[in-house]
């Protein structure tokens, strides 16, 4: 793996998630993920970045070996929401892994975002939350601050 | 440059285009038809203007999925270039069968496959023997095969192609390594990888090669850095015909047609004001969608009269930042091992180079770039990078998600504006 997730960051929040951010298997971009990266980290979040072109059974076994609270899938070469699909199926038949959330978005179809259909498409098969097109970002960074106060509360009423 | 290959070849037709004062440009185009491919080339041969022809390979045969690619020619779907490893040899001569001519009209083969056997086989057997890329540069930035894997079947697809020569014709194989990740990579480092791939390519047969450089967002550190490729092909590559390629930028294209025109245009001239032999453009729909033929034309046919009416560009007087980055990561790595391969898996191995912003697992990921409001490229970070001190010292702060987007789009915005602006004063 890269370095990049040792960079000095603003100071961490107090209730910081461990992030996972990945591309799925067909997709060789990488200046989304290194923008997601930046910005989770930012957030105060800890991020590992898998890469480019990230098959499933690898995606699964850093996710066993990591166990992050959250898993980022960005795609945008078009094939995302068929990778995605065989990605997040795979996650999701380890019950060890049942609490771990799997986030998708990007651009995920050839012919632009694909609405409603595929959103259900998404969810039906494990995805927690799909962000697709140009209104994705915004509703990402909308989700991930529900996140945390929601993590804030599951840490307070476990201590 | 130095070194005179035999008659017909790429190497020998952009030469004396270079001799007689005409930069030789070049269209990225690559159509699944053979019939539409077939057309391109002949209508990049009749553009007004000194070309050479280019056959782009498609997403599939990059990957080596011939299955994908064989589904993809048998259903019709689209395909964003020409699976030549899946079209048989037959059809592809056909495509190009009087039209492509080593002596008149060159045409070489673009992939971006870190794993090309099967392409360069199937390249000599169509009777071409111009091809691009290189170890690091079609591994690295695409991708996660190791790098020890793209070394070993670049090592071989060399071989391949050097033995091309013996049929009388000498092979030309140039590199990707100017280009990389597209942008934010200090031009040192893009001159470094270029003439590292180039000895490496001399190591393994080649003699005839040619030394990329892409356009970034500063027109002068630009300047400096075709000088300082060009300088050090020289002083490293003594009896190698070689020359160097400019790319017209390869990162987020400007949306506007005049923007568009208006980075071709400053391509055009860095190419032909720094000495480069040889242009390849971008075209005004880079921004939304695969060009036209007829979009190409119009491209070539500007950056031909761009330049043409283009006088030379000096190198800064001092000898140039770029050239003391280059030199110096060029010598640390040639310092590793005697054997290119061996030494380019050393340096990346030791962080020695270190690619800002690659996310490849055999990448060190300790360097940052930035970006200065001019453009200008520079080093936040140089990791384990043997880099000289930098001249100037950028801020220390590390760039932001929201800088890293408004550099990723400098380029764009900064050729829309004044294109903009222009319109607006000629009302």
């Amino acid at each position: 793996m890269t370095d990049l997730d040792a960079l000095p960051t603003a100071a961490r929040a107090e209730h910081c998630l461990d992030i996972l951010v990945t591309s799925v298997a067909s997709d060789s971009h990488t200046w989304n993920l290194i923008y997601l990266q930046l910005l989770l980290q930012e957030q105060g979040h800890r991020v590992r970045n898998l890469g480019s072109c990230v098959p499933a059974a690898m995606l699964l076994t850093e996710c066993l070996r990591q166990q992050p609270d959250l898993v980022v899938i960005s795609s945008v070469n078009g094939h995302g929401h068929l990778d995605g699909m065989a990605a997040v199926r795979t996650l999701r038949e380890q019950p060890r892994l049942a609490a771990m959330l799997v986030v998708i978005g990007g651009q995920l179809g050839i012919a632009g975002p694909g609405g409603q259909r595929r959103r259900h498409e998404l969810t039906a098969a494990g995805f927690d939350a799909v962000f697709e097109g140009a209104a994705g970002l915004p509703a990402f960074r909308r989700y991930l601050s529900g996140l945390r106060i929601e993590q804030g509360h599951r840490a307070r009423a476990g201590s | 440059m130095t070194g005179q290959p035999r008659a017909g070849s790429f190497g020998r037709f952009v030469n004396d285009a270079h001799r007689a004062g005409e930069l030789v440009v070049q269209p990225r185009m690559g159509m699944a038809d053979p019939a539409r491919m077939r057309a391109g080339l002949a209508a990049t041969r009749a553009a007004a203007a000194t070309t050479v022809g280019t056959i782009t390979l498609d997403s599939y045969t990059r990957v080596a999925d011939w299955p994908a690619a064989a589904a993809a020619l048998r259903h019709g779907s689209a395909l964003n270039g020409y699976p030549i490893v899946t079209h048989d040899r037959a059809t592809t001569r056909a495509v190009l069968a009087g039209i492509a001519d080593d002596a008149t009209f060159p045409v070489q083969v673009r992939h971006g496959s870190a794993r090309p056997e099967a392409i360069v086989e199937a390249l000599v057997a169509a009777g071409l023997s111009a091809t691009e890329g290189g170890p690091v540069s079609y591994c690295l930035p695409y991708g996660r095969v190791p790098l020890h894997e793209a070394v070993d079947s670049w090592k071989r697809s060399c071989a391949i192609l050097a033995a091309v020569a013996d049929t009388g014709v000498e092979p030309h194989l140039e590199t990707f390594g100017g280009c990389l990740m597209g942008q934010l990579c200090p031009p040192g480092m893009l001159v470094a990888v270029a003439i590292l791939e180039g000895l490496f390519f001399v190591q393994h047969g080649l003699r005839s090669v040619s030394l990329s450089y892409a356009q970034q967002a500063n027109h002068r550190q630009d300047v400096e850095a075709v000088h300082a490729l060009r300088r050090l092909a020289g002083e490293l590559l003594p009896g190698v015909d070689t020359h160097v390629v400019v790319y017209a930028y390869m990162g987020v294209y400007p949306r506007t047609v005049l923007g568009a025109e208006r980075l071709l245009v400053r391509a055009a001239r860095l190419a032909a004001g720094t000495g480069a032999a040889r242009l390849i453009v971008k075209t005004a729909a880079e921004a939304h969608r695969i060009p036209t033929v007829a979009e190409n034309v119009s491209a070539l046919e500007l950056a031909a009269a761009t330049a043409r009416a283009t006088g030379p560009e000096a190198d800064a007087d001092s000898g140039s930042e770029v050239y003391d980055e280059a030199r110096a990561l060029v010598e640390a790595v040639l310092e590793l091992d005697a054997d290119l391969g061996r030494a380019l898996l050393k340096a990346f191995r030791g962080g020695y180079l270190d690619v800002p912003f690659c996310l490849h697992p055999d990448n060190a990921g300790r360097s940052r770039s930035r970006l200065a409001p001019d453009g200008r490229l520079s080093w936040s970070r140089v990791g384990s990078m043997p880099l000289p001190p930098p001249r100037a010292h950028p801020e220390p702060r590390e760039l932001n998600a929201a800088e890293l987007l408004r550099c990723l789009s400098h380029v764009e915005r900064s050729c829309d504006d004044a294109a903009l602006e222009e319109s607006l004063a000629i009302r």
